[in-house]
């Protein structure tokens, strides 16, 4: 009587059941709380220590930041208590942002002229319009964005920054041939005392100036020592290329377009545009810590390069030279290279010559970081194939044409992440430059607090809140895209 | 002859090289223009920037008064501030003509570094700084007290002979820059802040609530505070010495910036040397012989300056004391011009 | 090399056509030989002009002057230092106080560091979002900004000089620092040292007789836990011998308030406290991401793999992800370690008596001897350096050792 067909078998289900809904625990605002935050007493254990660690530091903050923070004000009264001689209540304990709002300007630009600012505006524009477009990858014209921030920017930004029309003495040669020339017996001799006499007001025309239009002042004797060097450098070259066989008028060809380079460069530096002098000594704020960083970094990029190549060529002595130069800036803080270009420097030079302050830091910035920058070059000639070294060798590439033309491209795109962490490293060393004496963002901020007109208990700390904001701003973004690139790099050479 | 050597083309390029001095400093300032003067980094009084970067005080005077002797031109003065570590490498490498720098005259500073005095233009004396809350009413009373200061500074040494002549316990906390000593003791690190006693007062306009401490009666030790230059250069010595004994005398002999030029035709022989009427005492040092006359006319006597930068009617309210001339019972006394 | 020939026109006659110029090796040693010259003569040329300018000042360049007396008191010495004291003991208190506070910030940088770097790669969503963040921030400020805060905002927050946080058995802390009860040792204190001593020895028998016990049978046996029993039982054993016969072994001497702060008790001043917090904290932040980058090199196969062995999570980062992981971690700890030790320099800027601090700044200050002193702080920091990282070298060979 039971109808066995397979169709009606009554207890195999014909249909699925729909999914039940997940546990109401599992889902949800709730599930992810249990399962992120509560999935075990461990765990929620953790998960108190970190709230009540938030709590401890978070709320206070945005208390003192915020909330109880003053916002207008004329001077100290606005932010201090009454007991302290202001017009707060007593406890009263927030930020001070009307005396940040009325340093803002030094915080920039240190105590640079007022009617000069503009300039330093303009570099921060030339600036960004040069760096932009350099960090953006697909951005076209890379080549002349590179020339632009290597050689326009930084001549425009020095003739901006300081004012231009420099005046260059005689740096030596012409006047040492004459000076021996002069005093040596076999000239006396034989040449006699009209031979002397025409050598000396020779010497006398070349401590004399020549005045080009109304804008330009030369040194004779600074031109005649750049035509010696130029010409003895012609005469090398061109022994050079005799004796090795190379082409003649190739080297000269170099020689010319290096000098030349380096005429226009001095004729422009020497011009007078109808900028004021601005002496470094008035520089400050986030002016002269961009300043430092850049140059820093500009300066230490080829130095870092010729250390790295160095430091793997296998020429003995090369090696040793380079690492030794290399291990001592690693080895030593950044405050000590400062001391030492602060005051073992000018001892350094020879009696009478000194430099500028800033120029001085500068220099040991810049040494410090070459070091470290040829590490990071290092690793990335490391990491490029030993067969790329063997195949260029192989099409008969000399060793400066492997270099340039297929090992620095390679290295270098891979170490950027690396460049732009050395960066970041250096910018917020620049802060040691205060210790010594120059006001770079922090420390014209420090000396701020000297100014009895904002003198308050909160006044250090308001400003220091403002300088890590700062300073938090700048490096985030550094790191954001020095991970941006890292991610890039990454994705296009996978092996 | 003074030769110029740029160092490296770097530097020319960077066009940063400044000064260039050689054994004439006098000939390298003509022939630069201008005065290089070395001073502090901000000493209200003595020597300090406004908003503007306009240098002022007593040792910013005494550089204008060079210049003016000089060239006439009391601007023609750029300064180079320097902190306490500096101030001497860059007045022994060239980098400084003068170094006006509330600098306190020593032995082993005169004799060891290089560097010659010129002569005083502030007396000073290290004296203490405390809470009044603290109820100290003598520095014998500090024992076991935590004391900021300078590093580097005489007064280090001081205060460390002061405490253990009078065996004393006492715990010093120095650091590099002033700012930091006064930002430190006002926090309360310290119960005590020590320095030059007119630094002291300088330094009290930057306290949160100056009203809330006080200067202590001791004067722990002697500080004549002076400028100084290279060594090895005796005509430049002279100038920098008789400018600065120029100001006294002008003071004793009642000239002033007003009516230095009316004082030329006084009958008085003593300011008619003086002013370069009578006697060629401006030539003897390399400069033209109404030197004092500029010089006075630019900054005034010591009293003008005196007053102007440190005196009573300013912020600093600091009295003559030791400071008057000789006749008024100080110890400021000037060599004649004769 | 092999390929130079081919395009170079030869000089035609004079027998000349070739040159030595275009021998790689020739070039090579010209080229060094140059750069000797150049090198030599750049030093010899600063060597000069340094002689030339301190003989034109009058000053005798040599280390004599660090005999000389130094005249100035300095707050923290971990030796006998007094003002008579001469520059050169200035120089041993300076380096002492300098590895002092390299030490301690090791330790303490290590320690947050691990943690950090762990709880940012917690399941935990706060615990690893509060890690990033604290790395993120600590990271991206200027280490001196840093030490500025901690100095001159957050301990100025501490109650004045004349008043102190009272913690109890901690002592008092207050704006001139730490004072903490200092112990005074009592009569018959030795034999607490000795049975300290022993007990230290039995624990490592005991840990070595584990090994062979776990190599031959198999069982593990609770070292650290029959280590911390021992040590805290000769502890009581020993204190309550030493009470029965002497009397009280160990008195703590408390810090009183009197008139200038907080006096007697042991003392951690708050520059120290100050320069250490902030070195301890940043370097933390970058020994997180190292901790981090070393736990995610080792692969995900080997947490899985200790999982299904039944290891808990507690175990299989103890025992098998982390001494994997330090394989890959400690060469940049190292580089941690002395950026560390180099960045304790900013002591400077808040007056705590580093070597650099007291030597390069207040001795350099007194004496004006900047090269002698430059001189002698760098060739330190160099040493410092040197040593550290041949060490590190050698412990990273053993490490690497283990993995074959």
């Amino acid at each position: 009587m039971a109808d066995t067909s397979a169709t009606d078998l009554s207890y195999v289900r014909t249909e699925m059941e729909p999914d039940a809904p997940r546990p109401r625990h599992d889902t949800g605002i709730v599930g992810w709380l249990r399962q992120n935050l509560f999935s075990s007493w461990t765990n929620t254990l953790l998960t108190l220590l970190g709230a009540w660690v938030i709590w401890i530091v978070v709320p206070p903050l945005i208390q003192f930041a915020l909330i109880d923070a003053v916002w207008t004000g004329e001077n100290r009264q606005a932010c201090t208590t009454i007991a302290q001689g202001g017009v707060l209540p007593d406890g009263w304990f927030g930020a001070c942002w009307p005396y940040v709002g009325d340093y803002f300007a030094q915080f920039v630009y240190g105590r640079y002229p007022f009617d000069a600012r503009w300039r330093v505006d303009i570099v921060f524009v030339l600036f960004a319009i040069g760096l932009i477009p350099m960090l953006i990858p697909s951005a076209p014209f890379k080549r002349e964005n590179i020339i632009y921030m290597a050689v326009i920017f930084p001549v425009a930004a020095l003739l901006l920054l300081t004012g231009g029309h420099f005046y260059y003495g005689d740096f030596g040669p012409t006047d040492l041939l004459l000076e021996s020339l002069r005093n040596s017996e076999w000239v006396q001799h034989n040449l006699g005392a009209e031979f002397l006499a025409t050598v000396r007001s020779v010497q006398l025309f070349l401590a004399k100036d020549v005045q080009i239009g109304d804008a330009l002042r030369l040194n004779h004797g600074f031109l005649a020592d750049f035509a010696l060097v130029t010409v003895v450098a012609s005469l090398l070259a061109s022994a050079w290329a005799l004796s090795t066989g190379s082409s003649v008028v190739g080297m000269l060809r170099v020689i010319a377009i290096t000098m030349g380079g380096i005429a226009v460069l001095l004729l422009v530096l020497a011009y007078d545009f109808g900028l004021s002098h601005v002496e470094t000594d008035v520089w400050g704020g986030l002016l002269v810590t961009l300043v430092i960083a850049v140059t820093g970094i500009a300066a230490s990029l080829p130095l870092g390069i010729l250390l790295a190549l160095g430091r793997r060529s296998n020429m003995p002595i090369v090696r040793a030279v380079c690492v030794a130069f290399i291990e001592f800036w690693r080895g030593v803080p950044l405050i000590t290279v400062l001391f030492m270009s602060s005051v073992m420097l000018p001892l350094f030079l020879p009696e009478g010559v000194t430099f500028d302050k800033l120029l001085r830091a500068l220099i040991g910035v810049a040494l410090f970081s070459a070091a470290y920058m040829a590490e990071v070059v290092r690793g990335g000639l490391q990491a490029i194939s030993k067969g790329q070294y063997e195949g260029a060798d192989a099409v008969g590439l000399t060793y400066w044409q492997k270099t340039r033309l297929i090992i620095l491209p390679q290295a270098l795109t891979l170490v950027i992440p690396g460049i732009v962490n050395t960066f970041i490293g250096l910018f917020k060393d620049t802060t040691l430059v205060l210790i010594i004496g120059l006001f770079d963002f922090l420390g014209q901020m420090q000396s701020s607090f000297t100014d009895p007109t904002w003198a308050s208990p909160v006044q250090a700390t308001t400003a220091y809140l403002f300088a890590a904001i700062v300073y938090w701003v700048f490096c985030f973004a550094m790191s954001r895209y020095s991970i941006f690139t890292e991610r890039r790099l990454s994705t296009g050479h996978k092996h | 002859m003074g030769k110029t050597i740029l160092p490296i083309v770097a530097g020319a390029a960077l066009g940063l090289t400044v000064s260039v001095a050689s054994a004439a400093t006098l000939d390298e300032v003509k022939a630069r223009g201008e005065l290089v003067c070395g001073v502090s980094q901000g000493l209200p009084g003595f020597s300090n920037p406004d908003a503007q970067g306009n240098w002022s005080g007593i040792d910013v005077d005494v550089c204008r008064a060079i210049a003016a002797a000089i060239f006439g031109d009391d601007s023609k003065v750029s300064y180079t501030p320097l902190s306490a570590k500096e101030r001497f490498t860059a007045l022994q490498s060239g980098e400084v003509d003068l170094l006006s720098r509330n600098t306190t005259w020593t032995m082993s500073r005169d004799s060891e570094l290089g560097l010659n005095f010129a002569g005083v233009n502030y007396y000073d004396g290290q004296g203490f700084m405390v809470r009044k809350d603290l109820g100290v009413s003598s520095a014998l009373e500090l024992g076991g007290a935590a004391v900021c200061t300078n590093t580097g500074t005489t007064t280090e040494l001081n205060v460390a002979d002061y405490f253990r002549a009078n065996n004393m316990e006492y715990e010093v906390v120095a650091f590099e820059k002033a700012d930091e000593v006064v930002a430190a003791y006002d926090a309360g690190r310290c119960d005590v802040f020590t320095t030059d006693a007119s630094g002291l007062y300088a330094q009290r306009l930057k306290l949160a609530n100056p009203g809330e401490h006080m200067v202590l009666p001791e004067i722990i030790s002697k500080e004549p505070l002076g400028p100084a230059v290279r060594q090895g250069d005796d005509q430049w010595l002279d100038i920098v010495k008789w400018t600065l004994n120029a100001l006294v005398n002008a003071e004793e002999m009642g000239i002033t910036s007003a009516n230095v030029e009316e004082m030329k035709g006084s009958g008085d022989p003593a300011i008619a040397r003086l002013l370069g009427v009578e006697g060629s005492f401006g030539e003897a040092i390399g400069l033209d012989n109404d030197w004092a006359v500029k010089a006075i006319a630019a900054v005034g006597n010591y009293s003008e300056m005196f007053e102007r930068n440190v005196g009573p009617d300013t912020d600093l309210g600091i009295q003559r004391g030791l400071n008057a001339l000789w006749k008024d019972g100080g110890i400021l006394y000037a060599p004649p011009v004769r | 090399m092999a390929v130079q020939d081919a395009g170079v026109p030869r000089l035609a006659g004079g027998g000349s056509g070739f040159s030595v110029l275009n021998d790689q090796r020739v070039r090579g040693v010209l080229f060094q030989v140059l750069l000797v010259i150049g090198v030599v003569s750049f030093a010899w040329w600063l060597i000069s002009n340094t002689a030339a300018n301190l003989r034109d000042q009058g000053i005798e360049f040599g280390f004599g002057i660090l005999w000389n007396t130094a005249g100035f008191s300095i707050n923290q010495t971990l030796i006998e230092y007094q003002e008579n004291s001469t520059y050169g003991r200035v120089y041993i208190v300076g380096l002492l106080n300098t590895l002092l506070v390299a030490a301690l910030g090791v330790v303490l940088a290590t320690v947050l560091g691990f943690i950090v770097g762990i709880a940012r790669l917690s399941n935990n969503w706060i615990i690893a979002r509060a890690a990033t963040v604290y790395i993120e921030v600590l990271r991206n400020l200027p280490l001196l900004l840093q030490i500025f805060i901690w100095y001159f905002a957050v301990l100025r927050l501490l109650p004045a000089k004349r008043e102190a946080l009272d913690m109890g058995p901690f002592g008092l802390l207050n704006i001139a620092g730490w004072y903490a009860p200092s112990p005074v040792l009592g009569e018959g204190f030795w034999l607490v040292v000795v049975a300290l001593l022993l007990a230290i020895l039995g624990c490592f028998a005991i840990s070595s007789w584990a090994r062979k016990r776990l190599a031959a049978t198999g069982q593990p046996f609770p070292v650290f836990l029959a280590s911390v029993g021992l040590i805290v039982a000769a502890l009581v054993v020993s204190l309550i011998l030493v009470a029965l016969i002497w009397g009280k072994p160990l008195t703590l001497e408390y810090p009183t308030l009197g008139n200038f702060g907080p006096r007697g008790g042991a003392r951690l001043f708050p520059e120290l406290m100050g320069l250490l917090l902030a070195l301890s904290t940043y370097t933390a932040s970058f020994i997180a991401e190292i901790v981090r980058a070393g736990i995610l090199a080792v692969s995900k196969g080997q947490t899985e793999a200790s999982y299904s062995l039944g290891l808990r999570s507690g175990p299989t980062l103890r025992l098998v992800i982390i001494p994997q992981a330090m394989r890959v971690i400690i060469p940049p700890l190292t580089s941690q370690y002395l950026n560390l030790t180099k960045n304790s320099s900013l002591a400077v800027a808040i007056a705590y008596p580093d070597l650099v601090s007291v030597f390069a700044g207040t001795a350099l200050n007194q004496t004006g001897r900047a090269v002698e002193f430059i001189l002698i702080t760098m060739a330190t920091y160099l040493m410092i350096s040197l040593i550290t990282s041949l060490f590190m070298n050698w412990y990273n060979a053993r490490m690497a050792l283990v993995e074959r």
